[in-house]
C-alpha cells in the first residue's frame, strides 16, 4: 500500500484534517494550505480519487452532494447525495388542517412556491369533489401565478447555471427580471415567496387595485429583456463551446428515468401536462409547447428560454380573461371565512368581517370559530394530481381518512426524481461539465428532500 | 396517606343501553379511531353523542367499485385483462381488486406478483405504461395483516392516461417486490419509502436510507412514529407542540 506521510500540524486538533486509513484506502481530507501534501499523496500511487463535491458548494444548487471517481479530469463514476435539506414537510402536514397545509408545501420547492400549492390543492379539491366548482377567476389567478412562477423559476435556473459557468451578466440580467417577478408575487399575495396564495378552494384573496396595470407594464419590460438574455447566450461561442452536447440524455433515457419538463422537451417529445392533462383551465389557453431534439444542456437552455415566451402569451391572456367575480368556493362550510385586508398593522382580517362576527353574527363568529380552528373535513379516499412544474411533472399523493387533518400527502418531486439521471449525463465528462450538466436538471434541493 | 380502593372499570352499561343495529343491509364496520360526534379525544363529552359509531367508508377498504366505470376505466381493465392473460399470467391471480374513485382508478395487485405485472404494463402495446411517476407509502396502522402500502402512479404518454397500482403488506412481513428492473425510475422512490416506512423492496440494487441519514433508527412516516416537538412559550402563555394540541378526526 501507500508509505505516504501526510500529517499537517494541526491534525492533533482537527480529527478531520490529515489522513484516515479506512476499508476504501487514506481519505485525505483537504482543509486548505495543504495543497503540497494533497499533490504529494495522489502523486504517491492512489490511482482511483474519489471527490466529494458538495454538499456545501456553490456550484450545486443548494446542499447537493456529488460524489465523483475521477481519472484525471474525467469523470469515471457520478454519484448524487442528496436529503441534506429534508424538512419533514410531509410528516408535519398530518398534523395540521388542510388548509394549514398550503402553508407548508410552498415552502417545499422554493422557486415554484405556487405550483406546490397547485398541486397540493388540486388534490384536495378533487378529494372534495369541487374542482369544478372553482370560480373562473380564481382559475384564471392561478393560472396567471403559476405562469409568473414558471419565469422567475427559468430565469433563476438560467441565471445560477449562466454564473456556474462564469457569464455574471446572465446572471445579473436573470436576477433583474426575476426581481420584477417577484414583486408582483409580493403585490399580488404579500410576499415574494412562500405566498400560501392558493388555498382549498381558490386564491387567498382577490387581485388588489393596480395588479392588472402592474402585470401589463411586467409584460411589456420582459418582452424586450428576453431577447437581452437570448442575445447574450444563444450564439455565444463560449456559452455554446460549454453547453452543447454537454449533459446527454436522449429519448430513451428519460424514459427509462422518468425524466420530464424541459430535460424531457429537449429530447423533442412534446410533453406538457398542461395541454396533455389540462388543469386550472389550462385547455382554454393557446400556446406551444416549444421543443429541441439536441438532448444536451444548450438544447434545455433553448427550452426555457421559449417557454418564458410561451408563458408571457398565457399571462396577456389570463388579463384578458379576467372578470369581475368570486375567488373562493360558494361552500361556506369549505371556503375560508376571513376576508384579509392590509391595515395599520400589516395584513389581517378586515374591518369589515371583524365588524360582523363580534357586532352583527352570533352564528358568523361561531362558523369561523369552528371552522379556522377544526378547518374541514375531507371525505376518504385518495388521489394524484399532478401539475406541470418549471421543472416537470410534480405530483401529490394526497390520502383522506375522512379527518380534518391528511393522513398522508406525498409529493413526487421532479428535482428528487431528475436527479437520477446525474451518472447517465455527467459520467464520462470532464469535472466542468459536471456543473454544466447538473445546472441543466435543475434541481432545487427543498423540493428533492421536502 | 389513605390508600384509594381499587376500583372496577366501569365497562358495559354505556353498551347495554345503546339500541341494536338496524336490521337491512350489513353496515360498513365501524372505523376503529372514531367514536363520537366530534372527533375530540380527551375532553369530556357531556353532549350526549359520545356513543355514535363512524362507519368505515373509505374506498381504499372497501370491495371492488362494482361496474358500471366511466368507459375509460372499463376499457383499460379490460385491457389489463388480456394483457395478462397474453403474456402468460391470469388476471383473477394478479389482481385482487380495483377502485375506481373520483376519476381515478387504483388496480390492487397481489405482491408476490407485483414485478411480473408491471413488466406487462409497461411493454404491452395496448398498456404502455412508459413511465412509473412515483411510489409512495401509506401507513394503516388499523388494517390488520394490511398495514403497509405503496402506490405506483404509472403514466402512458402513449395513450395519455394514468393508473394507480398498489400493493399491501403486513407490518409483520415488510417485503413488497421491487420494480426497478422494470422502471429504473423507481430506484430513489423505492429507497425513499424504504427510508419512510420500513417497506423492504427485495431485489432492489442498493435499498439504502435516502433522506434521512444512514443511522437513523426508526421509520419517519410510521404513524406511530412520533412527530417531536416542544412547547413554545409566548407572553406567558405555552403552546403545547403539534402532535399534543386538541386533534380533530
Amino acid at each position: 500500500m501507500s508509505d505516504v506521510t501526510f500529517s499537517p500540524a494541526d491534525e492533533a486538533d482537527d480529527p478531520y484534517a490529515g489522513v484516515r486509513d479506512t476499508t476504501e484506502g487514506p481519505v485525505y481530507t483537504v482543509t486548505g494550505q495543504d495543497w503540497e501534501d494533497v499533490v504529494g499523496a495522489a502523486a504517491a500511487g492512489e490511482e482511483r480519487v474519489v471527490v466529494n463535491m458538495g454538499p456545501q458548494h456553490p456550484s450545486t444548487h443548494g446542499v447537493l452532494r456529488l460524489i465523483l471517481e475521477l481519472d484525471g479530469e474525467i469523470v469515471t463514476e457520478a454519484r448524487a447525495g442528496i436529503g441534506y435539506l429534508h424538512t419533514g414537510i410531509e410528516k408535519n402536514l398530518e398534523y395540521r388542517n388542510w388548509t394549514q397545509g398550503v402553508t407548508f408545501v410552498t415552502r417545499m420547492d422554493y422557486a415554484m412556491p405556487f405550483h406546490n400549492e397547485a398541486a397540493y390543492v388540486l388534490g384536495v379539491e378533487r378529494l372534495l369533489g369541487i374542482t369544478d366548482d372553482i370560480p373562473e377567476r380564481a382559475n384564471v389567478i392561478r393560472v396567471m401565478t403559476m405562469e409568473l412562477n414558471r419565469i422567475s423559476s427559468h430565469l433563476l435556473c438560467i441565471a445560477t447555471g449562466g454564473m456556474e459557468m462564469g457569464a455574471l451578466t446572465v446572471m445579473t440580467a436573470g436576477f433583474r427580471d426575476r426581481e420584477r417577478t417577484l414583486d408582483l408575487f409580493e403585490l399580488i399575495s404579500g410576499l415574494r415567496m412562500n405566498s400560501a396564495y392558493i388555498r382549498p378552494g381558490g386564491v387567498a384573496q382577490d387581485l388588489p387595485p393596480g395588479t392588472v396595470e402592474s402585470v401589463r407594464d411586467y409584460l411589456r419590460w420582459m418582452w424586450d429583456h428576453i431577447g437581452e438574455i437570448e442575445a447574450f447566450c444563444n450564439e455565444n461561442p463560449i456559452f455554446k463551446g460549454r453547453t452543447v452536447d454537454i449533459g446527454y440524455l436522449d429519448l430513451a433515457g428519460c424514459m427509462a428515468l422518468g425524466i420530464t419538463g424541459p430535460m424531457l422537451r429537449s429530447t423533442g417529445l412534446p410533453w406538457d401536462m398542461r395541454k396533455s392533462q389540462p388543469y386550472c383551465g389550462y385547455e382554454n389557453y393557446e400556446f406551444d409547447v416549444p421543443t429541441t431534439d439536441t438532448c444536451d444542456a444548450y438544447g434545455r437552455y433553448r427550452v426555457r428560454v421559449e417557454e418564458m415566451k410561451q408563458s408571457l402569451k398565457i399571462i396577456e391572456q389570463c388579463l384578458d380573461r379576467l372578470r369581475p367575480g368570486p375567488v373562493m368556493v360558494e361552500d361556506k362550510k369549505i371556503a375560508w371565512p376571513a376576508q384579509l385586508a392590509v391595515g395599520g398593522d400589516g395584513m389581517g382580517n378586515s374591518l369589515d368581517h371583524i365588524r360582523h362576527i363580534m357586532g352583527e353574527s352570533m352564528e358568523a363568529l361561531i362558523h369561523h370559530f369552528k371552522l379556522v380552528t377544526e378547518g374541514f373535513r375531507v371525505p376518504p379516499g385518495q388521489v394524484y394530481t399532478a401539475v406541470e412544474s418549471p421543472r416537470g411533472e410534480l405530483g401529490a399523493h394526497v390520502v383522506s381518512e375522512g379527518g380534518t387533518r391528511p393522513w398522508r400527502v406525498h409529493f413526487r418531486d421532479p428535482s428528487f426524481n431528475n436527479l437520477q439521471a446525474v451518472p447517465a449525463t455527467c459520467e464520462g465528462s470532464m469535472v466542468a461539465d459536471v456543473i454544466v450538466a447538473v445546472a441543466s436538471i435543475d434541481p432545487v434541493m427543498g423540493g428533492c428532500d421536502r | 396517606m389513605t390508600e384509594k380502593p381499587e376500583e372496577t372499570p366501569d365497562e358495559t352499561p354505556e353498551e347495554e343501553s345503546l339500541p341494536a343495529e338496524p336490521e337491512g343491509p350489513a353496515l360498513p364496520p365501524a372505523h376503529p379511531s372514531r367514536r363520537g360526534m366530534f372527533g375530540t379525544d380527551g375532553s369530556g363529552d357531556t353532549s350526549g353523542y359520545g356513543g355514535l359509531v363512524v362507519r368505515d367508508t373509505s374506498p381504499t377498504r372497501g370491495e371492488s367499485t362494482p361496474r358500471p366505470w366511466a368507459d375509460e376505466f372499463e376499457q383499460l381493465d379490460d385491457q389489463v385483462g388480456s394483457a395478462l392473460e397474453s403474456a402468460g399470467q391470469s388476471y383473477d391471480d394478479a389482481v385482487e381488486k380495483v377502485i375506481v374513485d373520483r376519476g381515478q382508478m387504483t388496480i390492487y395487485i397481489k405482491r408476490e406478483r407485483l414485478a411480473d405485472v408491471v413488466k406487462v404494463f409497461r411493454d404491452d402495446p395496448a398498456l404502455r405504461f412508459e413511465m412509473c411517476s412515483s411510489v409512495s407509502g401509506v401507513h394503516y396502522p388499523e388494517e390488520a395483516d394490511r398495514e403497509l402500502h405503496v402506490s405506483y402512479q404509472l403514466l402512458s404518454i402513449t395513450h395519455n392516461r394514468r393508473v394507480a397500482l398498489e400493493v399491501a403488506c403486513p407490518d409483520a412481513d415488510p417485503h413488497i417486490p421491487s420494480v426497478t428492473a422494470t422502471y429504473p425510475s423507481a430506484n430513489w422512490h423505492e429507497r425513499e419509502t424504504y427510508d419512510f416506512f420500513g417497506v423492504i423492496f427485495d431485489d432492489h440494487p442498493a435499498l439504502t436510507r435516502i433522506e434521512m441519514p444512514d443511522d437513523w433508527p426508526g421509520h419517519p412516516q410510521r404513524k406511530d412514529y412520533p412527530l417531536g416537538g416542544i412547547p413554545v412559550e409566548y407572553k406567558g402563555a405555552t403552546i403545547p407542540p403539534p402532535n399534543e394540541r386538541r386533534a380533530y378526526q
